[in-house]
C-alpha cells in the first residue's frame, strides 16, 4: 500500500522562505521510505526549518545554499555533475594527458603497414591484450580515444558557445519586451511566436549548405551562429515571464526613483533576479544543442574534417559498422552518456532552483 | 472559438510564407549558382541556362514568380532529376515518411502512455526509477546512435530483420526504422504522462472517484487518464516538429526513399526547385497540422484559448 498516492497530498510545496517576523512553519516530516528520491519536495520545507531554527535565515544567501543542498540531495542529479565534469576534464585534458603517457596524438598515423589496420578495443596490433588503445583505433590506425577526448571538446564547444549566444540574445530580448511591455511587448512576443513555428531544422540545413565554406573552421563558426540564433526563443519568453512579474516590484520602483537608467534598471536589478530559470533552462539547452550539432554532423553539414565531434565519429563509425563496431559504439555511447548526465543534472538544477516548476 | 481560429490564422499564413521566403533568400544569396558546380561552361552555354531559367531577370521579379508558382501548388521540375516534376517526387516519397511517421507516433503513443501511468501510479517504486531512467536514456542517445546499434543486433548478429531498404508497409523492412524514430517520443511521451497523471491523481476528483469505492483501475482508467493526458495532446505539435527531423535521419540511416531523404540530397545538389518544393509542403503541412492541434486543445482545454 506504500506506493499508493495519499488522498490529501501532503506535498505541495512550501513558500521558498518565510518573510523574518512570522513564526517558522511547522517541521514536516516526510513518510518513510520517501526521504532519498522526492528530495526536493520535502526538501523545500526542511531546509527552511532546518535553517530557520538556526535562526541564520537571510534570504538573499540561503536561495543559494538551500537549492545547492537540495542539488545534492538528488543523487542522479550528483551523478550527472561528477560525470559532466569528469568528461569536460577528461576532453580538456586527455589529449595532453595521453600523448604524455603513450606518445599518441590524435592524428597520429602508425607508419608500420602490421599496425595500420583498425584495432578493437584493448588489443595490441598482434592481437594480444595491451592497455595501449582502451577504445580501439579507427580505419586509420588513429588512437580512438584520442579522437573521442579531442572530439568531445568541440562537442561541448559547439554546446556551450551556442548556449551562451542564446543566452545573450534571449536574455536582452525578453528583458527588453516584458520590461517595455504595451504594443513593443506584444510585437515582440507575436515575432517569437512567428519564429517558434518554423521548421528551424530546414532552414539551418539550408543554410549550412547553401553557405558551406571551404574551410573546416568557417563552417564551425557558421554552425555556431545557426545553432545560436534559433535557440534563444523559450528563453526570452521565460525571462520575460520573470521580468512582468518583476518590474512591479518595489525595488524597482526605488530604483527607478533614485535617477537609475532604464538599460541599468533592465540589466542591473531585473535581470540578475531572473538567473534560476535561465541557469536551468541553460543547462538543458547545452544537451539540445550538442544533439543538434550531431545531427548536422551525421547528415554531412556540420563539422569538416579535419575538425571532428562525436557527432562525426559516430558517422564515421557508422560506415565501418559491420567490420569494426567500436568505431560507432565508443563515440556513440560517450555522446549518449553524456547528454544523460547533462539532461539529469539540467533536471536536478530545476528541481533545487525552482520548486514550483518541477514536474514531479 | 472562431476569434481564437483567426488569430492563429492569421499567424500560420504568413509564416509559411516567411518560410519560403527565407528559403528562397539563403538559396539565392549563397554564392555560385546550381550550374557552377559542373565543369566551366561556354559563355553561350552560360547565357542559355541563364535566359531559360529567368536568372536575369530583376530579383523580385523572380521571387514573385516562384511564390506565385508555389502558391499555385505548382513546384516546378527538379534540375537534377531529369524529367520528374517536384510534385511527383513528392507524391512518390510523401507515403513513405507518412508510413514511417505515423506507425512511429502510434508505437510511441501506446508504449509512452503505459509506461508513463504505470510509473505515475507507483510512483517512487522501483518501475518508476528503472522507467523514466529509460525514459532519460531514450532522450539523450541519438536515433543515428540508436539506429545502427539495432541493426548491428537484429541484422548483423541475428539475421532476423533487414538492415536498411524499403519494401513497402507490411513488411520486416518497417520495424527497424519505425523503433529508431519512436524511441525519443516514446521516452517524452512517457514523461509527460507521468508529470500529468501524478498531478491528477492527487485532484480533488480523483478523491471523489476513491471515496465513491471505485476500483483501482477505474480511476485510473475512467477518470485520471482524461485529465492526465493533457500534456501529451499538447505536445503532438512539437511532436510533429520532432519527428519531421527524426524521419530525415532515418530515412538517411536505413535509406529510405522518403521525402526527407529527398530533401538532403536536394540541398546537396542545390536543387533549388525541389529544395523549394519540400520546404514548402513541410512547412504547410507542418503549421496546418500544429493549428489543428490548437484547435482541438483548445476545444480539450478552454483553459488555453485566451
Amino acid at each position: 500500500m506504500d506506493d499508493k498516492p495519499p488522498l490529501i497530498s501532503p506535498q505541495k510545496p512550501e513558500p521558498a522562505f518565510t518573510p523574518s517576523g512570522t513564526p517558522p512553519a511547522p517541521p514536516i516530516r516526510p513518510r518513510e521510505g520517501d526521504v532519498i528520491h522526492t528530495g526536493p519536495e520535502l526538501a523545500v520545507g526542511e531546509a527552511d526549518v532546518r535553517s530557520a531554527e538556526r535562526g541564520e535565515f537571510v534570504a538573499g544567501t540561503s536561495l543559494w545554499r538551500d537549492a545547492w543542498r537540495r542539488l545534492l540531495k538528488n543523487r542522479l542529479a550528483v551523478f550527472g555533475m561528477v560525470i559532466v565534469a569528469t568528461i569536460t576534464l577528461g576532453s580538456v585534458t586527455g589529449p595532453f594527458v595521453i600523448k604524455q603517457v603513450t606518445g599518441l596524438t590524435p592524428d597520429y598515423i602508425p607508419t608500420n603497414i602490421a599496425a595500420l589496420k583498425s584495432l578493437p578495443p584493448f588489443t595490441a596490433p598482434d592481437g594480444s591484450f595491451s592497455w595501449l588503445h582502451p577504445m580501439g583505433t579507427d580505419n586509420q590506425g588513429r588512437d580512438l580515444l584520442a579522437r573521442v577526448l579531442q572530439g568531445g571538446q568541440i562537442s561541448l564547444m559547439v554546446g556551450v558557445i551556442a548556449t551562451l549566444m542564446s543566452l545573450i540574445i534571449g536574455v536582452s530580448y525578453g528583458a527588453v519586451a516584458g520590461y517595455f511591455g504595451g504594443r513593443l511587448d506584444s510585437v515582440m512576443m507575436r515575432l517569437v511566436d512567428v519564429l517558434y513555428s518554423l521548421p528551424y531544422i530546414i532552414i539551418i540545413i539550408v543554410l549550412l549548405s547553401m553557405f558551406r565554406s571551404q574551410t573546416a573552421r568557417g563552417q564551425l563558426i557558421l554552425l555556431f551562429l545557426a545553432l545560436g540564433s534559433v535557440s534563444w526563443l523559450t528563453m526570452a519568453r521565460i525571462v520575460r515571464g520573470q521580468v512582468l512579474s518583476l518590474k512591479n516590484q518595489e525595488f524597482v520602483l526605488a530604483a527607478r526613483a533614485t535617477g537609475v537608467s532604464t538599460p541599468r534598471i533592465i540589466f542591473r536589478h531585473l535581470v540578475p533576479n531572473t538567473i534560476g530559470p535561465v541557469i536551468v533552462y541553460a543547462t538543458l539547452t547545452i544537451p539540445t544543442i550538442m544533439l543538434t550539432e550531431a545531427f548536422l554532423s551525421f547528415l554531412g553539414f556540420g563539422v569538416q574534417p579535419p575538425i571532428a565531434s562525436w557527432g562525426s565519429l559516430t558517422t564515421d563509425g557508422i560506415q565501418n559498422i559491420a567490420i569494426f563496431p567500436w568505431q560507432l559504439i565508443c563515440p556513440g555511447l560517450t555522446m549518449g552518456l553524456t547528454l544523460f548526465a547533462l539532461n539529469f543534472l539540467g533536471d536536478g538544477l530545476r528541481d533545487a532552483l525552482d520548486p514550483q516548476m518541477r514536474k514531479f | 472559438m472562431l476569434r481564437f481560429i483567426i488569430r492563429r490564422l492569421i499567424i500560420t499564413i504568413p509564416t509559411i510564407l516567411v518560410v519560403i521566403t527565407i528559403t528562397w533568400g539563403l538559396i539565392r544569396l549563397a554564392p555560385g549558382n546550381f550550374y557552377t558546380s559542373e565543369k566551366a561552361l561556354p559563355a553561350a552555354i552560360e547565357r542559355n541556362i541563364r535566359d531559360k531559367y529567368g536568372l536575369d531577370r530583376p530579383w523580385y521579379e523572380q521571387y514573385l514568380k516562384t511564390m506565385g508558382q508555389i502558391l499555385r501548388f505548382d513546384f516546378g521540375t527538379s534540375l537534377k532529376y531529369e524529367g520528374q516534376s517536384v510534385n511527383e517526387i513528392i507524391a512518390r516519397s510523401l507515403p513513405v515518411s507518412a508510413t514511417v511517421g505515423i506507425l512511429a507516433y502510434l508505437l510511441a503513443l501506446i508504449v509512452g502512455i503505459t509506461v508513463g501511468s504505470i510509473a505515475a501510479i507507483k510512483q517512487n517504486s522501483k518501475w518508476d526509477y528503472a522507467s523514466m531512467t529509460l525514459a532519460m536514456l531514450g532522450i539523450s542517445i541519438p536515433n543515428f546512435v540508436l539506429g545502427p546499434i539495432l541493426v548491428l543486433f537484429f541484422s548483423m548478429t541475428l539475421y532476423w530483420l533487414p538492415p536498411s531498404r524499403w519494401d513497402g508497409f507490411p513488411s520486416k523492412s518497417v520495424i527497424l526504422p519505425v523503433i529508431t524514430l519512436s524511441a525519443l517520443y516514446m521516452a517524452y511521451i512517457a514523461r509527460l504522462t507521468r508529470a500529468g497523471m501524478l498531478e491528477v491523481l492527487r485532484s480533488d476528483y480523483i478523491r471523489t472517484a476513491r471515496s465513491k469505492g471505485l476500483s483501482e483501475t477505474q480511476v485510473v482508467i475512467r477518470h485520471a487518464l482524461r485529465g492526465g493526458l493533457l500534456p501529451v495532446v499538447s505536445y503532438t505539435g512539437p511532436a510533429l516538429a520532432f519527428l519531421l527531423t527524426g524521419t530525415v535521419v532515418v530515412e538517411r540511416l536505413f535509406v529510405l526513399p522518403g521525402l526527407g531523404n529527398y530533401f538532403i540530397q536536394a540541398s546537396l545538389n542545390r536543387d533549388e526547385p525541389l529544395i523549394l518544393g519540400i520546404v514548402a509542403f513541410i512547412s504547410i503541412t507542418l503549421l496546418t497540422m500544429n493549428l489543428l492541434v490548437d484547435i482541438a486543445y483548445g476545444y480539450l482545454d478552454p483553459r488555453i484559448r485566451h
